[in-house]
């Protein structure tokens, strides 16, 4: 674990460089295993805010004062959706500057909502449009599609006030609500109703709240895990084994999918795959569920990995995470698990985002308690 | 049944006639700067070779490389200009955006972003601006641009800003050209715009090319009707496929990866095709080419359409030669191989002259080859070697040792050892298997509906019964008729229950001797 004490001053801010963006985009997509969109379109963006002389800063979380206060920004919606609205840095920094005009304050630094997919990218466009820092840190550690599906709320902090907006003029401000669920299901429906994809400034947190309650040093770890990926590429070496050991990670199934079931319902896109086994998995079957990520996965009917559990579906050649909206017929992919967040292991983090809270009737069992016995 | 596949490639055109599954003649001939003078050549000779046998040839498939190596080069592309129906979204990245720059410097005939687009539950986004369109119309025609790519926010699956615009622009500038990106591709704007803009760009390129073959056709005097082959290893009629020039794209290394495997009796395999300018490098999946997971670059842009997973190297007979240091490419003398390479009397040291100077064939007078120094071709064959055996194993996916079959024209540059692989089968008429994989593509038939009111079994099957219908009217044969393809898309907007559902088949050429409908 990183700590102040071992990091010198100049590593507590330092600045991405351009490959530390494409690295954080490859790490950042297999971390959302199946969500939080595809980060190419924010790549892209990035790309273009690079080239026109814009950078971002990272910043260690440990080095937040404790009463700083953090922007957590994030795209809500269908992962569908963005495929066709194609993300923009001016819409993304819209709900910042409707809080900071709503709290009459400006914020210290930006932070994402969840690490995993689009999302863990996306604060980087508001930190290259604003200047703010980007602080290294999430509230996920993967990516999740609702608002108590994330450690502040495990640890029941203030879900309120959140600032939402379209592109065309309409904006959102919800001030309060009774609960993290009510909060999410009060944003779902204004997100709905502006076409199933919004901009989105969360709860501001404190610099303690952020130390204390954060998934911290995600950014890096996406960067570090995009970085082996791409160096097993381009070394020719298996990018699968790649992502394994850069994140103690298990290989579950290789297969081709074989069918894909999806509809896109208030907001989330909720479906199933089913993958034929190949190679050492031939004659066996996975089933895959999600709901805008991979939940649940049914190996011959028997359930063998669960979220909080990361479930990954790489390209089995290339190593790419490969979003729940992606899925084709005929894909050659391999599935992995990855181990979830310590918070989300509690007995309050089970409850949040276990099976049961997918609507599966299962008891939680970790693919890696399973081998470690 | 005869049928006489070509194969138009950088470098070589090559015929073969088939009956079945039988090779009656075969020939390779040079690929000419206009194209379709070597299609004239080929067709010609291949006829004089079969004699009497090419009389009732029923049927001719081309598939030829030129549009993609149009991209690839630069070459021959018109300029194309994008009208994209999405503002107030989408606005910062626009068309061409994520384009290597030399390629949108060359084709980005202007862009012009209007508001409109809808919504993925159909409503639309924002009304959309007709004015905008038309003003963009006139001054594209003003301009002297010839193509424009529509696209639309959601168009895959309301297409209707697409064709209200596409008939805006057609009353405002009658000329130009229009491809609407709901007709290629699926959802996903930024990429489906892309084979939009590309396949504007190259609609100049396909008419004119389409229309060559099918004067070539006819003039041969052999009665046969015109397919061209498409990047799935199916075959569409001549006139579809000049408006949709992408769909021809990768038909070059799927037609030869399919030839190989029927050559060679063998269905799963790693095929390596070496060309006059590239090697492609591909994998056999029960006698069709493993697909490429999602996104494809082509000429450096990303596009999501199917197309088979190949890797591509800059290894082929007209790959230039350097001597100090040795170095083995990436340009190519390609078509000028005739007059360029040593072994025909020109000046350049090609790699076709290394095989002719290492003994491993005889083309030209090797004696124009035989003062290259021994140590000199030892080092440049094991460059070629090498680069061949890396890339192979690339694109292998396990451990488990599979055959290579080794095809094309350069096939003598592929090594008779290589890393992962059982053994390397140099394939019987293996520099005309792509002219044979043409031959004998199968028939292609497609619906894409929307069907409400019904169980997805129930809308897959319906579907799969319409696509099957439209092969049997394209010419296939009933009984061989399979699917390929499956993939629904959700519409929850429209009264009851809605699903949207493609599906694609493909069967075995029946007796084409019957007149097929239009």
């Amino acid at each position: 674990m990183n700590t102040l004490a071992q990091r010198s001053p100049s590593q507590t801010h330092r600045t991405l460089t351009s490959d530390d963006i494409e690295a954080l985009a490859v790490g950042a997509w297999i971390l959302g295993t199946g969500g939080g969109g595809d980060p190419y379109q924010k790549l892209l963006n990035m790309r273009l805010l690079y080239e026109a002389g814009r950078q971002v800063t990272l910043m260690d979380p440990l080095m937040l004062d404790d009463n700083a206060l953090v922007a957590v920004l994030s795209n809500m919606g269908a992962p569908l959706v963005g495929q066709e609205r194609l993300s923009d840095p001016e819409f993304a920094l819209k709900p910042l500057r409707m809080m900071e005009e709503y709290l009459g304050r400006k914020f210290d630094a930006v932070m994402a909502l969840e690490i995993g997919g689009g999302n863990g990218v996306h604060p980087m466009m508001v930190a290259a449009l604003t200047g703010y820092p980007v602080v290294d840190a999430d509230t996920m550690g993967r990516a999740y599609p609702e608002a108590q599906m994330t450690s502040v709320a495990v640890a029941g902090l203030r879900c309120y006030p959140l600032t939402m907006a379209d592109i065309r003029d309409n904006e959102v401000i919800i001030p309060r609500a009774a609960s993290w669920r009510w909060m999410e299901r009060i944003s779902r429906k204004a997100c709905t109703e502006i076409g199933s994809v919004a901009a989105t400034c969360k709860a501001p947190r404190s610099g303690a709240e952020v130390k204390q309650h954060g998934v911290l040093y995600s950014v890096s770890k996406a960067i570090s895990l995009g970085t082996n990926v791409l160096k097993a590429r381009a070394e020719h070496s298996d990018p699968i084994e790649a992502v394994l050991s850069s994140t103690k990670g298990m290989r579950l199934f290789d297969g081709k999918v074989v069918d894909i079931e999806r509809r896109t319902t208030e907001g989330f896109l909720r479906g199933q795959t089913r993958i034929e086994g190949l190679d050492g998995f031939a004659g066996k079957e996975l089933l895959v569920h999600f709901q805008n990520e991979f939940s649940v996965a049914y190996l011959d009917g028997e359930p063998i990995v669960m979220t909080p559990d990361l479930i990954c579906l790489l390209d089995t050649v290339s190593g790419d995470g490969i979003g729940t909206d992606a899925l084709r017929f005929g894909q050659r992919v391999s599935v992995l698990a990855l181990p979830a967040p310590a918070v989300f292991l509690s007995e309050k983090g089970i409850a949040a985002v276990g099976p049961r809270a997918f609507g599966f009737d299962l008891e939680f069992k970790s693919v890696f308690e399973e081998s470690n016995t | 049944m005869k049928r006489i596949g070509i194969d138009v490639g950088g470098t070589n055109t090559d015929a073969a006639l088939l009956d079945g599954d039988k090779v009656i003649a075969a020939v390779k001939t040079f690929t000419t700067a206009d194209v379709t003078s070597g299609v004239r050549t080929a067709l010609k000779e291949v006829i004089a070779q079969a004699g009497d046998a090419a009389r009732d040839v029923v049927a001719v498939m081309i598939g030829t490389t030129h549009f993609t190596n149009a991209v690839v080069e630069r070459r021959n592309l018109g300029r194309a200009a994008a009208i994209r129906v999405s503002l107030p979204a989408s606005a910062s990245l626009v068309p061409f955006c994520d384009w290597p720059k030399d390629l949108a410097a060359k084709v980005n005939g202007g862009v012009y972003l209007v508001e409109g687009g809808h919504e993925y539950d159909g409503r639309p986004l924002f009304p959309m601006d007709e004015q905008a369109i038309a003003r963009a119309a006139r001054q594209i025609a003003k301009d002297g641009v010839k193509a424009v790519a529509i696209s639309a926010t959601f168009s895959p699956l309301t297409a209707s800003c697409e064709e209200r615009a596409a008939e805006i622009v057609r009353n405002e500038a009658p000329g130009v050209h229009v491809t609407m990106s709901s007709t290629l591709g699926r959802i996903g704007l930024l990429e489906r715009e892309n084979v939009a803009l590309m396949n504007a760009s190259l609609i100049g390129l396909a008419q004119e090319t389409t229309q060559a073959f099918v004067d070539a056709v006819a003039d041969s005097g052999l009665g046969a009707q015109l397919f061209i082959t498409q990047n799935d290893g199916t075959v569409v009629r001549a006139d579809a496929a000049r408006e949709y020039p992408v769909f021809s794209f990768a038909s070059g290394p799927t037609n030869s990866m399919r030839g190989a495997a029927l050559l060679a009796g063998v269905e799963n395999a790693m095929v390596c095709d070496v060309g006059g300018t590239t090697a492609d490098i591909g994998c056999l999946i029960n006698g069709f080419p493993r697909e490429a997971n999602n996104v494809v670059e082509v000429g450096g842009v990303r596009t999501l359409f199917r197309m088979p997973d190949l890797l591509s190297i800059a290894v082929g007979g007209g790959t230039k030669i350097g001597r100090d240091p040795v170095t083995v490419g990436p340009e190519s003398v390609g078509y000028r191989l005739g007059q360029e390479a040593l072994v025909f009397g020109g000046s350049q040291i090609t790699a076709t002259d290394i095989a002719v100077a290492a003994g491993l064939m005889t083309l030209g007078d090797p004696s124009k080859v035989a003062g290259l120094p021994a140590d000199f071709v030892k080092a440049a064959l094991a460059r070629i070697h090498g680069s061949i055996a890396e890339s192979v194993d690339r694109m292998k996916t396990d451990a488990t040792e599979v055959p290579l079959l080794a095809v094309g024209g350069g096939a003598m540059l592929i090594p008779q050892a290589v890393p992962g692989i059982s053994e390397v089968i140099q394939v019987e008429h293996s520099g005309v298997a792509n002219a044979v994989g043409a031959a004998m593509a199968q028939i292609s038939g497609e619906t894409d509906r929307i069907y409400r009111d019904m169980d997805r079994d129930d809308a897959i099957e319906e579907a799969r019964k319409a696509a099957i219908a439209s092969a049997i009217a394209a010419g296939a044969d009933e009984k061989t008729i399979k699917v390929i393809d499956i993939e629904d898309l959700p519409l929850s907007y429209l009264p009851g229950r809605a699903i949207r559902t493609r599906v694609r088949v493909v069967g075995e050429a029946a007796a084409l001797t019957q007149e097929v409908p239009a």
